[in-house]
């Protein structure tokens, strides 16, 4: 506590707060409710609608708190006459042309115009026979539904996209009467985080537009998840009704995702419904017949009789859990004994021996912290569109310095370009004139490593070079770790943790479509869509595939066990900062469908090689023995991993750095299963080709 | 005031492109000057105004992302100002641009008058073109001349002291491409 704080009293209780404050803070540490629309803690103050008029003792007129700054032994009132007859005033006034639609408006429920009609406004009106203003709607894309004439100016969304999305498209055109929200030119709205104007508009103007119409806020009961669109571990809310999730929410972590999500997270909820497997399936000829659990065990389990473990090959996808790697991760390994095991499909050489080399170091929180940052073959704004949302608020609010060396693509804020290869790095560290001219004064720089460094085959050298870069301009101290490693997706970090990688010799992920053109591959395992395409693995022997979708992996496989998405399991979530969080069971699996670990532990008894667990909790002690972070009472936490010894010395190669995110929002198997996302991907497509041409 | 601005851009009217001229561009230099370098936002009214004086009288989409990316700045901000102020025209307006005065000292003088007969005159309501796209009358707030109310503004020009009579009078001489006198129209007492 600073200790020139100033002392002010808010309906007869005292508080004290910083100097600088506003009425609003002041109420809101108090815990005194001022009604109000515009005003956001994340946004700038716009104070326009002038809902959260209050009387301070002295004022002429009553002040709207949400702007006016406190002052030593200011008396403000906020249930007075005067403060309450303003109150209802303003409401009667923006109801005047606010639609009286609420029984066909997705917002009612949750409405804050509802709700503050209800607690502040007066109980009739003086406009009965006006006519109300009426404003055509918008097409701002596929995600977000506009219903203008329920606008009511608050401009909550026009800052949102200035400020924290970084596209500046949403104004407040024409004036007074004719005040208009929109692009003024029709436009998509160009963002990851568009989806969070939904949850910031007071009103039912911006709502989802997927789920419009399909359930009411009472109806659905509320579980919290972890997100795995990508590698943030965004906290959400899945909003359930019966045995179906209806929408995702974000959930407030301030540490992560502050309150936003991205659009990925928010609207791939409609895949989940469709195209499930919903039973196992064993191939019969052309096609897969539904068998029982049984009948698909001994099926697999007379297969596999007698195989050579050579020829055994198996291959994860990156957005499981931590229980889905550990059991299916010993389950290849032990019950069935190969070691061409491999969660990093997507080409990448690293490997778990050192935890601080795969993981963010400074944590995510700490971008706030930072003076500058350095992005290596990272395409921020579509590897993590929260991380570069947080990095641009630095940008704006501290004028935070950011360079990049890599494959630059559009970036929501000014970014220095200091080379497209790993070579740009080596000079970083030979030329500290260089250095200190791009970052001057800097004490924490944070250095992030993206996808487009992490899937080459050079990666480890250039950890190692970013981590030589790191200690020679000590960045690596007690106080701050500038060492960062991005990961894309949501289950890299505990891939990596559990060796689903192969540990003796075993062939790696990106030589298994050779190894399979080369006919070595008798019965390959496959775990989710991964990054290979199924086409390229299509000719091996035996194809045994364990997923949620009936995807491509599952026309080209010979058994089909059918797998809990993410919504329909307890489980541990693993971070890029290394962070475990646990999330709820939204739902069941649909119909047999199983979770994934009782699966492997059940193949591992008809093998006669018993996985060494009976119930989650079981599974969950041992893990907790991989390291520190997945104890129980560190669940949520950020636990800083010992630095140590990792990367290679030599020389990384000279290639140009590749754009690691082509296709944004089909990039995972859950992603290409929304149709929705599908919509939003062409959408991309035609804007991209417009560019062009 | 009509109470809806709408704003339709007629395909035909809008050019394929728009650049500065080198004249204009000297002019930009010259309003640049008069801000901060890092402020250059400052200078979209003037440029604004450039722009339309330049290019035919009115603000295209077009011609608004020029301005846009002469300052650098994103175009929705340009919108913003350009849609907030009535002087600034989105759609095409004739050669003469006749803005009647219908605020409260104009109208106790009898602008309703005025209006009736420009509308008449010309044959365009308020918010209209006539159909030889030689005016288009708008209804405006008080101009700040209201010790000479009533009055209209055409173009550049202020003609103050008007009755129905000087205001047809004053446009005739208009259509006829005479230049008649710019002001206060109360005839000298002979
Ligand atoms: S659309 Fe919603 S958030 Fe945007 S200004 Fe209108 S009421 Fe506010
Ligand atoms: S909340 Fe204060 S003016 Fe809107
Ligand atoms: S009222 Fe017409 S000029 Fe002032």
């Amino acid at each position: 506590m600073a200790d020139n704080m100033i002392t002010l009293t808010i309906d007869g209780h005292e508080v004290q707060v910083e100097p600088g404050s506003t009425i609003m803070q002041a109420a809101k540490k108090l815990e005194v409710e001022i009604p109000h629309f515009c005003y956001h803690p994340r946004l700038s103050v716009a104070g326009n609608c002038r809902m959260c008029l209050v009387e301070v003792e002295g004022a002429p007129k009553p002040v709207a708190s949400c702007a006016f700054p406190v002052s030593e032994g200011m008396n403000v009132k906020t249930q007075s006459q005067l403060a309450e007859q303003a109150h209802k005033n303003v409401m009667e006034m923006l109801l005047i042309n606010h639609p009286l639609d609420c029984p066909i408006c997705d917002q009612g429920g949750e409405c804050d115009l509802q709700d503050i009609a209800v607690g502040y406004g007066s109980d009739r009106s003086r406009y009965g026979s006006c006519s109300k203003r009426s404003v055509e709607d918008k097409d701002i894309g596929p995600l977000v539904k506009t219903v203008m004439t329920r606008c009511i100016h608050c401009t909550r969304c026009v800052r949102f996209a200035t400020e924290v999305a970084g596209v500046e498209e949403f104004g407040a055109t024409f004036r007074g009467q004719d005040m208009k929200i929109g692009t003024y030119v029709e436009k998509a709205l160009d963002s990851e985080l568009s989806g969070n104007m939904i949850d910031l508009c007071p009103v039912g103007a911006l709502t989802n537009k997927p789920f419009a119409f399909s359930a009411r806020p009472w109806e659905m009961k509320t579980v919290n998840l972890i997100d795995v669109m990508d590698g943030m571990g965004t906290n959400i809310y899945a909003d359930v009704r019966d045995e179906e999730v209806m929408r995702m929410r974000p959930r407030t972590n301030e540490e992560i995702n502050e309150e936003w999500m991205t659009d990925t997270a928010r609207f791939a909820v409609d895949g989940l419904t469709k195209n499930r497997l919903t039973a196992p399936l064993v191939r019969e000829g052309k096609n897969l017949r539904q068998v029982s659990w049984q009948k698909a065990f001994d099926t697999l389990t007379e297969h596999l009789k007698g195989k050579r473990r050579d020829g055994i090959f198996a291959l994860a996808s990156s957005t499981l859990s931590a229980e889905d790697y550990y059991s299916f991760n010993m389950f290849m390994k032990e019950s069935v004994g190969t070691d061409n095991v491999d969660a990093r499909t997507d080409g990448s050489p690293i490997r778990g021996d050192v935890r601080a080399s795969y993981v963010m170091n400074s944590g995510i929180a700490a971008v706030d912290n930072a003076d500058a940052v350095l992005l290596v073959g990272c395409d921020l704004r579509r590897e993590s569109p929260l991380l570069n949302a947080r990095v641009r608020k630095n940008v704006l609010a501290k004028n935070i310095k950011v360079a990049s060396i890599g494959a630059l693509t559009n970036t929501t804020y000014d970014v220095k370009d200091l080379g497209r290869s790993p070579m740009d790095i080596l000079d970083l560290i030979e030329d500290e004139k260089l250095f200190k001219k791009t970052f001057p004064k800097t004490k924490n720089l944070m250095v992030i490593m993206g996808a487009e460094a992490t899937t080459r085959t050079d990666a480890l050298k250039i950890m190692g070079a970013v981590r030589k870069l790191c200690q020679k301009y000590e960045m690596i101290r007690p106080d701050w770790n500038g060492y960062n490693l991005l990961s894309l997706k949501a289950g890299q970090v505990a891939a990596l943790d559990f060796s689903v990688y192969p540990v003796a010799a075993g062939v790696e992920a990106k030589d298994v479509s050779k190894s399979v053109s080369e006919g070595l591959v008798k019965t390959l395992f496959i775990y989710g869509d991964v990054e290979i395409p199924a086409q390229e693995l299509q000719d091996a022997e035996y194809i045994v595939y364990m997923g949620t979708h009936h995807s491509a992996y599952a026309d080209i496989a010979d058994v089909v066990l059918p797998t809990a998405a993410y919504t329909e399991k307890e489980a541990l979530w693993v971070n890029t900062e290394g962070r475990v969080q646990a999330a709820r069971k939204a739902v069941n699996p649909p119909m047999q469908a199983k979770e994934d670990w009782k699966i492997f532990r059940a193949l591992s008894e008809c093998l006669g090689k018993k996985l060494p667990f009976d119930t989650l909790s079981q599974l969950r002690l041992l893990i907790a023995k991989v390291n520190d972070a997945y104890l129980p009472e560190n669940w949520g936490s950020f636990v800083v991993p010992a630095w140590d010894k990792f990367g290679l010395t030599t020389k990384p190669n000279k290639a140009e750095f590749e754009f690691s995110v082509p296709e944004y929002y089909l990039s995972n198997g859950y992603l290409r299963q929304s149709k929705v996302m599908q919509d939003c991907a062409a959408k991309a497509q035609d804007t991209n080709n417009k560019k062009v041409s | 005031m009509s109470s809806v601005r709408i704003v339709h851009e007629p395909a035909d009217k809008v050019r394929d492109i728009y650049t500065w001229s080198k004249s204009a561009k000297a002019e930009v230099k010259k309003i640049l000057a008069k801000y901060p370098k890092d402020q250059s936002r400052s200078a979209v009214i003037p440029l604004l105004h450039l722009a339309q004086r330049e290019f035919d009288g009115w603000l295209p989409t077009k011609l608004m992302n020029l301005v846009a990316e002469t300052l650098d700045m994103p175009y929705i901000r340009v919108y913003e100002v350009a849609t907030f102020y009535t002087m600034f025209n989105l759609a095409p307006v004739g050669k003469y641009h006749v803005q009647v005065c219908t605020n409260c000292a104009c109208m106790i003088r009898g602008s309703d008058k005025i209006l009736e007969a420009v509308e008449k005159l010309t044959g365009a309501k308020a918010g209209e073109s006539s159909a030889d796209e030689m005016f288009t009358v708008s209804e405006v707030e008080c101009l700040g001349a209201c010790v000479n109310a009533p009055m209209m503004q055409v173009n550049d020009h202020y003609y103050t002291d008007l009755d129905a009579e000087s205001a047809k009078e004053v446009l005739t001489a208009l259509k006829e491409g005479k230049t008649p006198k710019v002001g206060s129209q109360v005839k000298e007492a002979s």
